[in-house]
């Protein structure tokens, strides 16, 4: 079934990196990330696993979860791994052999890369509503509106599409079944087929979408939403105490991370 | 020739995850051919999970569903064949029609069944006179209709498949009340030209009342009532319990009695209240 996808994979919880202010977590997603590109040493990578276990831990993730959240890219993490296996110059592991040990440790480091980024990026998705992402990101862009960059409209756009993805899958469902009832076929015949077969699908799913699209602005427009001057949120994002202290433990995280790399870790 | 025969039905949405939810359990029903069923129930009692079981669009997570004596669930054919045994039309299907013209719009259940064109040429005529839509809008876009149209319109798309078992869901909701007549006279015609059963959902007590044989009652997803609209809306107490209420016109008479006018028997329609109203004051209803 459709419905059994899940987006945006948000959990909603009561945890320390659940009560984080979303810039916050934003900033720090940005910090890990500079910090994992610029490791190159094992004893870095000993590092950022250690704290990626514990802000696991701290945020409540099941490893199985993490796991299910990098499926589908696991053909690019296998993809990697084998061009650095046979693309990297060094000494070969049996003589005349192509695969070097250097190649070997190349691969794992990348491989481990990757997989250190999916599971970074999911612990900040995994612990705060799209909602929260969408404001923390606006405010935390809106210096742009300096340059005429139409900052609030971009993450209003983005957290209406974001409300709409399950509603639309629902629809969606509910055509499907309609369709079927009738005797629509889409899991048979040829390519083409089955490509034709989505039209009586789409055809309704794009008139509602148009429909509810139309209702939305009405509804906006009849409580006077006139774009973002002046609009003030129900939720204040406000940084507190436990921010200061993530963002300064980022910090020093970072400062380490070049340290080492300095000295070749 | 359709009979219903459903045992042991159970379904389980979401199984083992944490969202995990038991949709009916245990629902052992069978519907004989040709009968009016009203089904009926508050929101979420698990009545549109119950009928998609009945063409297969949904698989049990245990028991099973009979049609003909033959197990829906047996073979993907099986499924596929229940589909064009059971007609199911959805809660609102003005919202599935997708075709540039009414016609091939109510032809697209029959040619999916791979009918041969006159056939499906006179389904479609057929279909569109029981639900009243004249041939003038034949060749117009279904999106240009009115909503009452539309809705005829979708349900002669199921219609046209000629099912020996008809399902609607709630066929009336969001119609002013001439809409809705229409359509539940629509359906009855249906039922007398062609024999079949029929099972309507619904909320509304005073339509189920006035004309289906016999009323099914679910609550959180088991059948609560099952017997003809005399004997479930007798009952009125058990069923304001499960957030359910009696027709109109059940609780006018029940009211009257209060006042110390009996009239007497039981009364789910408008007519049986105007006819024990006018015997108790002596008179005959003039026709």
């Amino acid at each position: 079934m459709l419905k059994d996808i899940t987006l945006g994979q948000y959990f909603p919880g009561d945890t320390i990196a659940h009560r984080l202010d979303s810039r916050t977590k934003l900033l720090l997603v940005i910090i890990y990330i500079v910090g994992l590109f610029n490791a190159n040493g094992w004893y870095s990578y000993a590092l950022i696993i250690l704290l990626t276990g514990l802000c696991m831990a701290v945020s409540k993730i099941k490893p199985k979860t993490a796991l299910k959240g990098m499926k589908p890219l696991v053909i690019i993490i296998i993809l990697t791994a084998l061009l650095n296996i046979f693309y990297t110059d060094g000494t070969p592991i049996v003589e005349g052999w192509i695969i070097t040990w250097e190649g070997l440790a190349r691969a794992a480091m990348m491989s481990l890369r990757i997989i250190l980024l999916i599971v970074g990026t999911f612990m900040l998705t995994y612990t705060t509503s799209p909602i929260a992402l969408t404001d923390g990101l606006e405010l935390m862009l809106n210096p742009l509106k300096k340059i005429k960059i139409p900052v609030h409209e971009m993450a209003m756009m983005m957290s209406m599409a974001l409300r709409f993805i399950p509603i639309l899958i629902e629809e969606t469902d509910k055509i499907m079944s309609a369709q079927k009832a009738r005797g629509a076929d889409f899991e048979t015949g040829s390519l083409a087929k089955r490509a034709k077969a989505l039209l009586p699908i789409l055809v309704p799913l794009f008139v509602s979408a148009f429909r509810r699209a139309d209702e939305l602005a009405v509804a906006m427009e009849s409580r006077c939403y006139h774009g973002g001057s002046g609009r003030t949120r129900m939720k204040q994002l406000k940084m507190q105490g436990i921010d200061f202290a993530a963002l300064l433990l980022g910090a020093l995280f970072l400062a380490v991370i070049f340290v080492m790399k300095k000295f070749g870790l | 020739m359709s009979e219903i025969k459903v045992s042991g039905l159970r379904h389980v949405y979401s199984a083992d995850t944490p969202f995990e939810k038991v949709a009916i359990d245990d629902i052992n029903v069978e519907i004989p051919h040709g009968q009016l069923v009203g089904l009926i129930g508050h929101t979420g009692s698990g009545k549109s999970t119950f009928i998609q079981h009945l063409n297969g669009l949904l698989k049990p997570t245990g028991g099973a569903v009979l049609v003909d004596g033959e197990d829906i669930n047996a073979s993907k054919e099986s499924s596929r064949d229940a589909r064009f045994k059971v007609g199911l039309v959805f809660q609102y299907p003005e919202y599935q029609l997708f075709e540039e013209t009414v016609y091939r719009d109510i032809a697209f259940g029959p040619k999916n069944m791979g009918l041969e064109e006159n056939e499906i040429d006179e389904r479609v005529r057929e279909a569109a006179a029981l639900v009243g839509v004249g041939e003038a809008y034949f060749e117009r876009s279904p999106l240009e209709l009115s909503g009452g149209q539309k809705r005829r319109v979708a349900i002669a798309g199921v219609m046209a498949m000629r099912p020996g078992v008809l399902i609607l869901d709630e066929p009336t909701a969001g119609l002013d009340p001439a809409g809705c007549r229409q359509i539940l006279d629509n359906i009855c015609e249906y039922r007398e030209k062609t024999g079949s059963t029929v099972i309507i959902v619904s909320h509304s007590m005073d339509d189920v009342a006035r004309i289906a044989d016999r009323l099914i009652v679910f609550n959180k997803g088991a059948m609560r009532f099952d017997g003809t609209p005399e004997e479930v809306f007798s009952q009125p107490e058990e069923l304001s319990a499960i957030g359910l209420t009696v027709p109109a016109p059940t609780y006018l008479a029940m009211e009257l009695k209060k006042l110390g006018i009996d009239t007497g028997c039981a009364i789910y329609t408008n007519g049986q209240l105007l006819d024990a109203l006018l015997k108790m004051r002596g008179g005959e209803r003039n026709a």
